[in-house]
């Protein structure tokens, strides 16, 4: 069986220790994390972490029905039919072309969002995949930080 | 009404009926251990180790089918309690354990005696509370014996800090209980159940595979029934063992890598495996490509995540083995055709002419197999039979008549040494009528062997039956088969005096090494309120077979006894 990316939404009552619960059940069985993020659902006692891992068919349904095994999992959500989106800060020397970079920027979503003396601060929000691919047109500017946020989704 | 927090607690414990506490007081808990002093609704037995309270608690609860409760006190005192909570886990044991913790403003600085307890165990249990407010503490409490008890049972850990406990606030224990985000499926779906029906109908050579789920579902009544009117043979795992009744015709007996030929053959060549509260262990399987490579299989598990975990699952029902069984004979008790599995049945009775589970029996030398069989002539359904974990768990798993389910009580999952004493207590505790018997080895019985002290106090008279092959028998029969004989740190030559440790904690002890002297000093032991050691010179070299070797095929066995 082939490994395949999937992207799962869990839904989990906003308690202590329940990222714990969450992490500890991928590090103790041995799942991958490729990314994390999580946060308070609004007006609801809930909060959703998504989770972007990899692994073969039965590693997946396992994976799923762990989740769901854990008593404060409300939900669990196999993305299949998704809009994702990461976000990317990255910083610059301003002494880069920085017209080109915002140009750049714009067509992954982004813009300039703070300009200093000596650097500049961008953000690009799109898929992973064509963040990597703006992480790659940004290296001739010489990146001088990046910070990638881990991806959110929503089932269409 | 108002109360401090450890009063809640004993309130909570009174109002879910239980008669029992297994623990060990200390800093953290001292709060309700001076409630505790104060109440008369329950007893508290005050095991010498916690580890021996979550086992006690873990026999109690297998014995009875209740909610086991046992409790400790923070840092040591809960780490010793993990093996106990890890035991119980593995093999879905419903208990509520109770810890104390250091005091809400020194966790997180290092106190004394503070250990994450909630983060340790979070593995090892099936859900676990760190109490943060008071007003939390009567709806923790519903919740854990509500947990613990449903679904897929298994252990809940409450962690209580010393400031929470002592506390005052209202106390109103909650009626009803509801987990929004818990919800275990009982009834398994309608549709999937009708299409397994069928599938039972067409098949030529089905198998019962029964697993401990169904003890703890209660199901053996239904299972015979179910076995009864279809005729279908069946296989009990380690944990099963008793569902049945060894007296069934339709049991073919224990399969696994200590499994008899024909239930090893019998899931080798079956056409359909009608799994029930069983989960398809590696110990059960074998190399799973080869594992019943013929077969279609139905999978009753209460739990999804068991479905589709190691075999692929040709008819899932989620749901509970009772519920299910009902609803699958009801469906087929019009067309079921009992003639249609004679030639199967008639194929695995010669496989059990051909191979049946045997031992070369000596007068020279007492064979542990021999001294079961004995306890099993001079006990059988009377007694219930623990055992800790190594060569003579699986010989009594073997070559012990069980009868019924919750007769038999050992840690299946884990493998825990040094489980067979405490939970005998805690078995005995719970069906004070029967006759316990622990049958252990001379590695297992000196880790839990404080227990003496216990037994002694509260007379709880258990017998301990050490099979004494002055060796690690289990690691030790590796070592002959794959290690060439180097017998590294295996040999426990070096004994202690049983008979003397027995006296010296108030018991008795019998040292044994005939026939003659094991029935004088058995049918004396049952007469004793004393708990006992029996010190059993076995013969050293004897293995346990048949035996599927690690990663092998379940059809290849190990067979023959050549004494050595």
């Amino acid at each position: 069986m082939e490994d395949v990316r999937r992207v799962i939404s869990v839904i989990v009552m906003n308690e202590s220790s329940v990222l714990a619960r969450v992490s500890g059940l991928f590090a103790g069985r041995g799942y991958n994390i490729e990314s994390l993020t999580v946060a308070p659902i609004p007006n609801s006692d809930l909060s959703r972490v998504t989770i972007v891992t990899n692994g073969n068919k039965r590693v997946i349904e396992q994976i799923t029905k762990q989740l769901h095994k854990l008593v404060p999992t409300l939900k669990v959500i196999e993305h299949e039919e998704m809009v994702e989106k990461e976000m990317v800060l990255v910083k610059f020397s301003s002494d880069q072309n920085i017209a080109d970079i915002q140009v750049l920027c714009e067509a992954y979503n982004g813009g300039i969002v703070n300009a200093g003396e000596d650097i500049i601060i961008i953000m690009a929000a799109d898929e992973s995949k064509r963040i990597e691919y703006f992480l790659e047109a940004a290296q001739r500017y010489s990146p001088i930080e990046i910070v990638r946020g881990g991806i959110v989704a929503i089932e269409r | 009404m108002k109360m401090s927090g450890a009063q809640m607690v004993c309130e909570a414990l009174i109002a879910e009926g239980v008669e029992t506490v297994f623990g060990y007081p200390g800093g953290a808990i001292m709060n309700v251990y001076d409630e505790i002093y104060k109440q008369n609704s329950f007893e508290h037995i005050l095991t010498r180790h916690e580890q021996a309270a979550v086992h006690a608690a873990d026999g109690y609860a297998r014995a009875t089918g209740k909610v086991g409760v046992a409790m400790v006190t923070s840092g040591p005192g809960f780490t010793n309690a993990v093996t106990g909570l890890a035991t119980a886990y593995t093999d879905s044991i419903p208990l509520v354990v109770i810890s104390g913790q250091v005091s809400s403003s020194l966790i997180g600085t290092d106190g004394f005696q503070e250990i994450d307890a909630v983060g340790i165990s979070r593995p090892c249990t099936k859900h676990n509370y760190l109490v943060d407010d008071i007003a939390k503490l009567p709806k923790v409490l519903k919740e854990a014996f509500y947990i613990a008890s449903s679904g897929r049972s298994g252990p809940v850990l409450v962690d209580i800090p010393k400031d929470i406990t002592a506390e005052i606030a209202d106390f109103k224990y909650p009626k009803d209980v509801f987990v929004e985000t818990y919800k275990p499926n009982y009834k398994g779906n309608d549709r999937q159940i009708k299409k397994a029906a069928e599938a039972i109908l067409k098949a030529r050579k089905p198998l019962l595979y029964v697993g401990g789920g169904t003890v703890l579902s209660n199901a053996s009544d239904l299972v015979r029934k179910f076995a009864k009117m279809t005729q279908i043979p069946t296989v009990e795992t380690l944990m099963a063992r008793g569902v049945m009744g060894d007296s069934n015709p339709l049991l073919i007996g224990m399969l696994g890598m200590h499994g008899s030929y024909a239930s090893n053959m019998a899931m080798s060549e079956t056409d359909l495996i009608i799994s029930l509260g069983a989960r398809f262990d590696d110990r059960v399987t074998g190399k799973l490509s080869e594992f019943a490579r013929y077969a279609d299989i139905i999978h009753v598990d209460i739990d999804p995540a068991n479905i589709g975990k190691l075999v692929d699952v040709d008819y899932p029902i989620v749901g509970d083995v009772s519920i299910v069984v009902k609803k699958l004979m009801d469906l087929i008790k019009e067309d079921i055709n009992t003639d249609r599995y004679q030639a199967w049945r008639e194929i695995l009775a010669r496989y059990e002419e051909l191979h049946p589970l045997t031992y070369n029996d000596s007068d020279e030398v007492l064979k542990p197999q021999w001294v079961i069989e004995q306890i099993g002539k001079l006990l059988g359904k009377d007694a219930i039979i623990t055992s800790d974990v190594g060569q003579h768990q699986m010989w009594a798993a073997q070559f012990y008549p069980f009868d019924r389910p919750r007769q038999w009580i050992n840690s299946g999952g884990l493998g825990t040494m040094g489980f067979g004493f405490p939970a005998a207590l805690g078995a005995k505790r719970g069906a004070p009528e029967k006759t316990v018997i622990n049958i252990t080895g001379d590695g297992s019985i000196l880790m839990n062997m404080q227990e003496l002290v216990t037994a002694s106090e509260y007379k709880i008279p258990v017998i301990n039956v050490i099979l004494n092959n002055h060796f690690l028998g289990m690691v030790r029969q590796w070592q002959t088969f794959f290690y060439d004989k180097r017998y590294s740190e295996t040999d426990l030559s070096y004994q202690p005096n049983f008979v003397a440790l027995a006296e010296a904690c108030g018991g008795i002890g019998y040292d044994v090494t005939t026939k003659e002297e094991f029935d004088k000093a058995l049918k004396d032991a049952i007469k004793q309120d004393k708990v006992c050691f029996m010190n059993v010179i076995v013969s050293r070299f004897e293995n346990v077979l048949p035996m599927v070797p690690t990663g092998g095929a379940l059809y290849n066995m190990l067979l023959e006894h050549k004494d050595q």
